[in-house]
């Protein structure tokens, strides 16, 4: 038999059917569900008299829009309270079940998925979101969709699909300390640019890759999108398994041992070939910030802006150009000299109670620079913040001058009341840079945790391996 | 979704590249329970001058004259030429619904973001790959004072550029649904039986998925 790649195997697992020309009917094991891509697909099941295939199947949580503060106040904002309520009630009719807002279990649909062990090794996972490439660290084949595809898989179960190429992105060595898997992450969209993994799944291998917590992984898998590919995923090993067992949704009993043999075949045979193969040195990446409008303007803390004179792609230097005036920076300028006004440590990106360790560590006995507006650190869960609160976290937080807030998605994109004011600076742990992104006319440079408290502590970047 | 007639349109070229979804439409916009009424809001951060929110009317917001979409000649486009990476970032579908409900029924770029090109067909939108190459003559076209119109033919998979014809590849499966406006959801549930026969078979398989 041929080698096959772990893609390969996860694709073959769950094709109900080809068509002639090659497009496969794919069977979808999990849908994650949020407020803001479901209320029309709901609706469409309405309107054509249709009902879930598999209600039990889906998992909701409201994330995007709910506010990170007093809890008790419920939503103020009459159009985020409509889509957050309308959530509550398409799951109430349909029988799917959610952790609605004020559940411990409430939160970051992609810190919620894996934390309950409903996002398997093995699995098709989708939500209409396109981070939900985050579950490839579980060793599931994950992927963002459409709110026309939510509704195709709410009803059918399945999706209509063509395979993807694949990639193998392989780093090898080890990171050294103080850089973390967001740094990797990155570096790597930096080396192959924001469209370099269009039209691929990419898997994640090599030492340097292998030797990243489960939850670091996902933090890997989860900027894939930032690289253009459809998925990205990891092969299970056994820090995979030992983090799956025990949690709620995970298999139980007899059915534990059956699921962890299955698993332990997940991975790409010796000899298997992939479309494409990227190789980075894992040693020599830096803790990186990114500089313009798209992930892939980045560099290493200690270099400078680069300039868009030295780009030879007429439409790359334009787009240079274009990010360097929005965001208030010159070419030559020291990574170092750049002040944020605010820093926010959360998103799916980084809010898991790793991340929040690795912040806490810098700011433990520290305090924020006066010159910083503020400083958020919005947990990814109510399991993530009452883990974190029971190590003191918190405290260590709220005494160097953070705000601690309750989960949601918060700054990452700013659909809730927490958002950069016009020109306003942030260091900021989530995975887009873009125009708008956190607030109009804001401006964010993306970072580690650790990178974001070292920030926060000294009032512009710094290398947090010098502290 | 309406079938994907052939047509002759106005042309109105975007030139940047990597224009993501929250430039597409703005996360404000999003809080909306509906699927139409995106339009007046598509590209609102570089189209208007004031910051934007749900719900308030358009017509009387400060316009960027600088914008390329609210040039009088560009009026009435119903083709928009953009650059590499067209749609990436979040999935939201809200991108395409607000092209579509402006007006735009094909989008020509050298590449897409999948996420984005995926939800187009969802949406009656035909989004055009070209060679980057091709795109810089007909960028160059679009940007005369003359505003470019194309010929869009579907079925023949053509444009026509005044004299000249462009032949464009699309996946069979995809035309096919295109042009007749067929609802996906629909095309799966004619293999219900399959369905259920791979789920028998995976229940016995990995009995867990299934608990």
């Amino acid at each position: 038999m041929a080698a096959k790649t772990f893609y390969d195997k996860l694709w073959d697992a769950h094709v109900v059917r080809y068509d002639d020309d090659g497009t496969a009917l794919l069977y979808i094991d999990r849908q994650l569900i949020h407020e803001v891509t479901s209320p029309q697909a709901f609706e469409g099941l309405r309107i054509a008299g249709r009902s879930p295939w598999r209600s039990e199947a889906n998992l909701a949580t409201p994330d995007h829009n709910v506010p990170t503060t007093d809890l008790e106040k419920g939503i103020t904002d009459p159009v985020a309270r409509l889509q957050v309520e309308t959530l509550d009630n398409n799951c109430d009719e349909f029988g799917i079940t959610e952790f609605k807002r004020g559940d411990l279990r409430q939160g970051i649909v992609h810190v919620v998925g894996p934390e309950q062990g409903a996002t398997l090794p093995g699995m098709t996972v989708v939500c209409g979101d396109s981070h939900t490439s985050t579950h490839g660290a579980s060793g599931a084949l994950a992927f963002g969709i459409g709110t026309s595809e939510v509704e195709h898989v709410l009803a059918t179960q399945c999706l209509i699909q063509k395979k993807s190429k694949s990639m193998l992105v392989q780093v090898d060595g080890e990171l050294s300390a103080g850089v973390d898997a967001k740094d990797l992450a990155l570096a790597i969209i930096g080396k192959m640019g924001t469209a370099g993994g269009t039209g691929y799944v990419i898997e994640f291998g090599g030492e340097a890759v292998r030797a990243l917590s489960v939850e670091g992984r996902m933090t890997l898998c989860n900027m894939t999108i930032e690289a253009g590919a459809r998925s990205g995923i990891v092969a299970v090993d056994q820090k995979t398994i030992d983090y799956m067992q025990g949690r709620p949704y995970a298999p139980q009993g007899d059915h534990w041992p059956l699921a962890v043999e299955w698993w332990n075949t997940l991975h790409s045979d010796e000899g298997a070939e992939f479309d494409k193969v990227v190789t980075l040195d894992g040693a020599s990446i830096k803790p990186q910030v990114t500089w313009g409008t798209s992930p892939e303007m980045v560099v290493a803390v200690d270099s400078t802006i680069p300039d868009p004179a030295q780009e030879s792609d007429p439409v790359k230097a334009d787009g240079m150009r274009r990010a360097l005036e929005y965001m208030g920076l010159e070419a030559g300028m020291a990574i170092c000299d750049i002040k944020p006004d605010v820093v926010f440590i959360g998103s799916c990106t980084n809010s898991r109670i790793e991340d929040l360790r690795d912040a806490a560590k810098v700011a433990e006995g520290r305090k924020v620079a006066s010159t910083i507006k503020q400083a958020l650190v919005v947990p990814g869960s109510g399991l993530v913040k009452a883990q974190a609160e029971k190590e003191g976290l918190d405290k260590i937080f709220i005494e160097a001058g953070f705000e601690w807030r309750e989960p949601g998605c918060s700054m990452c994109l700013a659909m809730n009341a927490d958002k950069l004011e016009p020109g306003e600076r942030c260091a900021s742990t989530s995975n887009r840079n873009f125009e708008g992104r956190q607030g109009q006319g804001g401006r964010t440079h993306l970072v580690g945790p650790a990178m974001a408290a070292a920030a926060a502590i000294t009032g512009h970047f710094v290398d947090v391996r010098s502290l | 979704m309406d079938p994907f007639n052939n047509f002759s349109g106005l042309v109105v070229p975007l030139d940047r590249s990597n224009v993501d979804t929250d430039a597409i439409i703005p996360k404000q916009f999003l809080k909306s329970i509906k699927r139409s009424g995106f339009g007046p809001n598509l590209f609102d951060e570089w189209r208007y001058l004031d910051r934007g929110e749900p719900g308030v009317d358009c017509a009387g917001r400060p316009l960027n004259e600088e914008f390329i979409l609210n040039e009088a000649r560009y009026q009435g486009a119903s083709i928009l030429l953009a650059r590499e990476n067209f749609g990436c970032g979040s999935s939201r579908e809200h991108a395409p619904w607000a092209l579509e409900d402006y007006g735009f029924k094909v989008i020509i770029a050298p590449s897409y973001a999948d996420i984005f090109f995926n939800n187009c067909f969802k949406n009656g939108i035909w989004p055009i790959v070209l060679p980057a190459e091709v795109m810089d003559g007909l960028f160059e076209l679009a940007s005369r004072d003359e505003p470019m119109q194309i010929e869009v033919d579907l079925k023949a998979q053509q444009l026509v550029v005044g004299d000249a014809i462009i032949d464009v590849e699309i996946d069979s499966f995809r035309k096919h649904c295109l042009i007749n406006g067929l609802d996906d959801i629909g095309l799966t549930l004619q293999h219900v039986d399959d369905i259920k026969a791979y789920e028998a078979q995976r229940r016995q398989q990995a009995p867990w998925l299934f608990t």
